[in-house]
């Protein structure tokens, strides 16, 4: 690993997965919420287009990607808010549109092989160069900053868009913002997974995080700690196998969702057995119910005809007797979904 | 009108005999077709009004209506005073919108859904405070759910989810609450602990219109019926009155609809001429059309 760190290239991919596999969970956390994991995806498609304008004009095709892919955000927002008829087919549209754009315009441009087309289409991270990683940086500071700002209003909206409607919050603004932050996204994995690979670095993470999560916060926390250890192993695992970074991170990503999945199923399984969940109750404990509130630990048993029964999810579990109150109980709360 | 002494600054309270909120000939719906026609309603601060009527009727539209979710396509609506176009103090109104399910797509705790709806009183870009933090607590308090503040929501019952919902509504210290449908599909245990969750609202004179098909679980609570079918309001009265009518009419209860209170006592009325009415029929019939 250290000889690793000491080659160029290396450093510099290296710092742009640590930069993708932060910010690509902290955005995708919400496209999750949204149901539109597959957005991401479009607006590479459209990204590919403006990469094709930038090589063919002999600007940076990092720059006009990003353009293209925020008005193709704007768009889509606009379009998602408009119609109640076909905005689903206008999206299709102007996903292929892009790629298929983007396919033409860079055969025209004076390095536009096929190579070239391979390189943004599925990332070579380790032709990063020095002045994109400052955009990167960039880029990924502003989307983080913003992520963390707003997300008490982005949650909001994407979990119930009708009550924040009602309650007064810029709905639109904030589906706009988190296009947008969708599209910058997009533009710096495009480099470290490519175009094709990018929704998995956003979506990935959070489907792991989402297995093991209690809270939002939690799994926004969870999600980037998956999303970077794929993005940095994934680029480090690549060079000794000589494999693309981009598919070897999302290899990895893959395999974090799988063996998270098998360690929440066998946990489920341990804690279902430690866990007493009391048999038909219809009655719901409260602060006037009339039953002797004791307190237990972090919580309160509700003595309830000589059983104390502790809250936990929907469902009231068995605290031991009140006699043996204090001793013994804690062990028998667990975490098996109700 | 609100819950608690409110530690943050809240708008100024609307003076007694201020309206609510106002319709005036209001259609709502889209284009030139108005699901719901030539409405007049005022609620005054304290009612607690029911508004009732069959699946399809136009409930759903009169609520969304109100909260501007849907187009006024002619009349007026005023919300406190303000006619609803230039009506932007929207954290007045405390929403409870029907849902069966929270939160599917992420996992999110009660306090997280909760203090969502905190944001309507805290600006553009404004974070939680401590007060506000409080104010969370508190309606988690009244709806009986505080000691699920760290609960995963879609762990939780239908009726639990419900009064998260109402908890959300209560957060932002609403002046009055519109519920759509609080105790449909909600166990027995569940609407005894949600009726008595909305009683004490009531009894803080917290203002209220609660669109259910089912009267049942909460008819102590009503201070006003109001019925809607086919697109207009076809009764406006007293709970008494609501009962009275009904009575008056001695319709046949065979045909299941939910609409009755339930402790009206029926069956007796064995007119088989009316065997096909369903329980509003008697009021289409005062009205002078048919359906």
């Amino acid at each position: 690993m250290s000889d690793l760190l000491s080659i160029d290239f290396m450093q510099r991919a290296l710092i742009a997965a640590l930069l993708v596999g932060t910010v690509a969970p902290m955005v995708g956390i919400f496209l999750v919420q949204r149901r539109l994991s597959l957005i991401g995806d479009g607006m590479g498609h459209v990204a590919l287009a403006g990469v094709a304008i930038g090589l063919v004009t002999g600007q940076g095709p990092v720059l006009t990607a990003l353009v293209a892919a925020v008005i193709a955000a704007v768009v889509i927002e606009l379009l998602r808010d408009r119609g109640r008829t076909n905005g689903d087919v206008a999206l299709a549209v102007i996903f292929y549109g892009g790629i298929a754009a983007g396919v033409v315009i860079i055969s025209k441009a004076p390095d536009g092989t096929p190579a070239n087309l391979t390189k943004y289409l599925f990332g070579s991270i380790l032709t990063t160069q020095r002045e994109d990683l400052y955009v990167f940086a960039a880029l990924a500071a502003v989307i983080s900053f913003t992520t963390w700002a707003l997300r008490p209003r982005l949650f909001a909206v994407a979990n119930d868009e009708e009550y924040a409607r009602a309650v007064g919050l810029p709905v639109l603004a904030l589906n706009i913002v988190l296009a947008v932050l969708t599209a910058a996204t997009v533009v710096i994995a495009m480099r470290v997974v490519g175009l094709l690979l990018i929704s998995a670095l956003m979506i990935v993470p959070n489907a792991a995080a989402q297995l093991i999560a209690r809270s939002f916060s939690s799994g926004v926390r969870w999600a980037v700690a998956f999303g970077l250890v794929s993005a940095v192993g994934g680029v480090a695992v690549s060079y000794p196998l000589n494999t693309p970074s981009g598919g070897t991170i999302v290899l990895v990503a893959v395999a974090i969702f799988i063996v998270t999945a098998a360690v929440a199923a066998a946990i489920a399984r341990v804690s279902q057995h430690r866990h007493a969940v009391a048999e038909r109750h219809d009655h719901e404990h409260g602060l006037d119910c009339g039953h002797l509130a004791v307190p237990h630990g972090d919580h309160v048993d509700y003595v309830h005809d000589g059983h104390r029964h502790a809250p936990h999810e929907g469902h009231y579990d068995e605290h031991g007797d009140p006699q043996t109150a204090g001793s013994s109980g804690a062990e028998t709360t667990g975490t098996r979904r109700g | 009108m609100t819950l608690a002494p409110a530690p943050t600054p809240a708008p100024t309270p609307a003076p007694a005999t201020e309206a609510v909120l106002s319709l005036r000939a209001a259609s709502f719906g889209y284009g030139d077709r108005p699901v719901l026609a030539d409405v007049n309603l005022m609620v005054r601060p304290g009612e607690v009004v029911a508004v009732l009527g069959p699946n399809g009727a136009g409930k759903s539209t009169l609520m969304k209506g109100i909260l501007g979710l849907n187009e006024l396509v002619s009349g007026s609506v005023t919300l406190f005073g303000v006619p609803s176009t230039e009506f932007h103090d929207r954290a007045r109104m405390g929403y409870v919108p029907q849902r069966h399910t929270l939160s599917a797509s992420v996992r999110a705790t009660v306090e997280e859904i909760v203090s969502s709806g905190r944001l309507p009183r805290l600006g553009r870009l404004g974070r939680m405070r401590a007060t506000d933090r409080q104010i969370v607590a508190r309606a988690l308090d009244v709806v009986g759910l505080a000691d699920r503040a760290a609960t995963e929501v879609s762990t939780l019952s239908g009726g639990q989810q419900r009064r998260v919902l109402i908890a959300r509504a209560l957060a932002s210290q609403p002046d009055v609450l519109i519920m759509d449908e609080p105790t449909a599909g909600v166990d027995a245990a569940n609407q005894r602990v949600l009726a008595a969750v909305l009683e004490r609202l009531a009894d803080r004179d917290v203002t209220m219109v609660i669109v259910t098909h089912e009267i049942g679980a909460l008819k102590r609570l009503f201070t006003r019926v109001v019925v809607v079918d086919a697109g207009r309001i076809q009764f406006d009265g007293t709970p008494q009155q609501y009962a009275a009518r009904r009575t008056v009419a001695r319709h046949d209860d065979g045909n299941g609809c939910d609409t009755h209170p339930v402790d009206q006592q029926d069956g007796r009325g064995t007119n088989r001429g009316t065997l096909a009415l369903g329980p509003l029929d008697h009021l289409r019939g005062h009205h002078g059309w048919s359906a």
